[in-house]
């Protein structure tokens, strides 16, 4: 295994100590180890947003921590679901009294853990309510989109959020914007090469050379085809025509896109991949209004890209170009 | 009459605390086939945190307890929650017996098993540790009811655990992780189910020593 570790099972602690040193400026640590919060939260009046997940995805989760974005993250160890009271704890973290909005991924653990934890914030007087994040087109058929998982369409979702309580939203408005961007978005993946959890050591999944994995989840699900490699315009083109069937896209619609590394792909070829959606997109008169390229929301050393599109309307344009400022995604309000 | 004091039944965890790390290697090798091989890791890292954090002066209720808000709040993941909730309603169930009988122990199993069907969308058929525990379950409800003694229910219970626990190899998993390899997933135990039996069994065993 080349990898950089010292304990196989002291990586979390140790990343977030790392993680820590490094933006403290924007994040500190909590009473509980596995909570990160953002330096302002909770700010008196204003929703407080939440996310939580299992480790391995940098800068998902706690890199989306900051202004106008996520408030407190609740962290499980590398794929796995944090525990219910590391959510519990999030939530306290981020109430400023007017509710906490828990925008996270479809996940069966998450989905447990997040329940309890809602339970136990409303025996203390918290109001919470939740988002699941289901922008994974190839992980269960459109009729059955409430299987589907969160990948990096998630990204999206707390940034609609985040911005609609900036602006003062109420709780109920925060999640409406936040189920509006996730129902808007949709996202694919594309594998090229399997990824190891260090206490592990050895892949749990195999991608065999000159072959790539269509629909590949954040932790090695499998896809829905097994394809020869091709190249970096056809695997865009493979991408764009899974996703713009199932919103649907049509002509004149408007469109954010979201390409992500899943950790070992150069950054060099994830522009490659954009530069033909972009094109593609165009060509089907979809306009692209905004734009975002780089390792988003990855999967340890997995070597692949998502793709993932959001279906604009004015609200949503709106809530995209507010200011944020996150160790994951910075961008100064569109003038 | 057959049973044993609350305070007697305490015994049941430490027990528990055993078989798991006793089985830690056979989970993650079970888990390995089709998760990522860290259900025996985790498991015995809660319960052995257990082990270490009970006084001895626990009832069964209170040392249920201990090991459920253990699983819940320190471990995560799927287990943490699931196994959470069936230990920690199960001692909220008998808190209020200093007698554990035959229906008392009955009781405690359906308690356990209505806390996690609340928290997960699941059914027998779908791959997963309630393969193992529902029948365990219902063979226990079925051989009180045809008036067999304390000890032959907890034996059905441990034995119809194992069945369903083998009953998994045929499955195609419906729910959590496993569920995304679909076909890939046949042919293998459920990592869930196997812990569970090997659970039921411990609970069982340690039970029926106790009625001497």
């Amino acid at each position: 295994m080349q990898r950089m570790v010292n304990d196989p099972d002291r990586v979390v602690e140790e990343m977030l100590e790392g993680f820590v040193k490094t933006h403290g400026n924007l994040v500190e640590k909590t009473e509980n180890a596995r909570v990160l919060k953002y330096v302002k939260a909770p700010e008196k009046g204003r929703v407080g947003i939440v996310t939580g997940g299992g480790s391995g995805h940098k800068p998902a989760f706690i890199g989306y921590l900051g202004k106008n974005m996520v408030d407190a993250v609740a962290v499980g160890e590398i794929f796995s679901s944090p525990t219910a009271k590391a959510f519990y704890d999030a939530f306290r973290a981020a109430d400023g009294g007017a509710g906490v909005a828990c925008l996270y991924g479809n996940y069966a653990g998450d989905n447990m853990n997040v329940k309890m934890a809602v339970k136990m914030a409303a025996k203390e007087g918290i109001e919470v309510k939740t988002v699941v994040a289901n922008d994974d087109v190839a992980s269960a058929e459109k009729s059955e989109s409430k299987k589907r998982r969160g990948v990096a369409g998630e990204i999206l979702m707390w940034k609609a959020g985040g911005a609609k309580a900036a602006q003062g939203g109420s709780l109920e408005e925060v999640i409406a914007a936040a189920q509006k961007a996730i129902d808007h978005t949709k996202s694919v993946g594309v594998g090229l090469k399997p990824c190891t959890i260090p206490a592990v050591g050895h892949p749990n999944f195999e991608i065999a050379d000159g072959t790539m994995e269509v629909g590949i989840g954040h932790h090695g699900e499998p896809g829905i085809e097994v394809a020869k490699l091709k190249t970096a315009d056809e695997i865009a083109a493979k991408m764009v025509e899974t996703i713009v069937p199932d919103q649907p896209l049509t002509e004149g619609d408007e469109v954010a896109v979201l390409v992500s590394g899943l950790g070992a792909t150069p950054v060099m070829e994830l522009y490659i991949v954009f530069n033909r959606v972009y094109d593609l997109l165009e060509e089907k008169g979809i306009h692209v209004y905004r734009s975002y390229v780089g390792n988003y929301f990855t999967s340890l050393e997995m070597m692949g890209v998502t793709l993932s599109v959001m279906k604009l309307d004015e609200e949503l344009k709106e809530l995209l170009d507010v200011e944020t400022e996150t160790m994951g995604l910075t961008q100064f309000g569109r003038q | 009459m057959e049973m044993f004091t609350n305070k007697e039944g305490a015994a049941i965890v430490p027990g528990l605390v055993r078989a798991i790390q006793e089985n830690k290697d056979y989970l993650s090798e079970i888990d390995g086939a089709i998760g990522d091989g860290d259900h025996g890791i985790n498991m015995n890292k809660g319960f052995t945190l257990c082990g270490e954090r009970l006084t001895g002066g626990e009832d069964l209720s209170g040392a249920l307890e201990t090991l459920g808000e253990i699983l819940l709040c320190e471990i995560g993941g799927s287990m943490g929650p699931i196994y959470g909730t069936f230990f920690g309603e199960m001692g909220q169930a008998v808190r209020n017996w200093e007698e554990i009988g035959e229906a008392e122990f009955g009781r405690m199993l359906e308690a356990g098993l209505a806390g996690i069907r609340e928290l997960v969308p699941t059914d027998v058929g779908d791959k997963t540790l309630l393969d193992a525990l529902i029948p365990a379950v219902n063979a226990y409800r079925e051989a009180e009811e045809a008036g067999k003694g304390f000890a032959e229910a907890l034996d059905a219970a441990a034995e119809a655990a194992e069945a369903g626990r083998d009953a998994t190899k045929d499955m195609v998993a419906k729910v959590g992780r496993a569920s995304r390899l679909g076909e890939r997933s046949r042919g293998v135990l459920d990592a869930g189910a196997s812990s569970c039996a090997v659970i039921v069994r411990s609970m069982c065993e340690t039970a029926k020593g106790l009625l001497g």
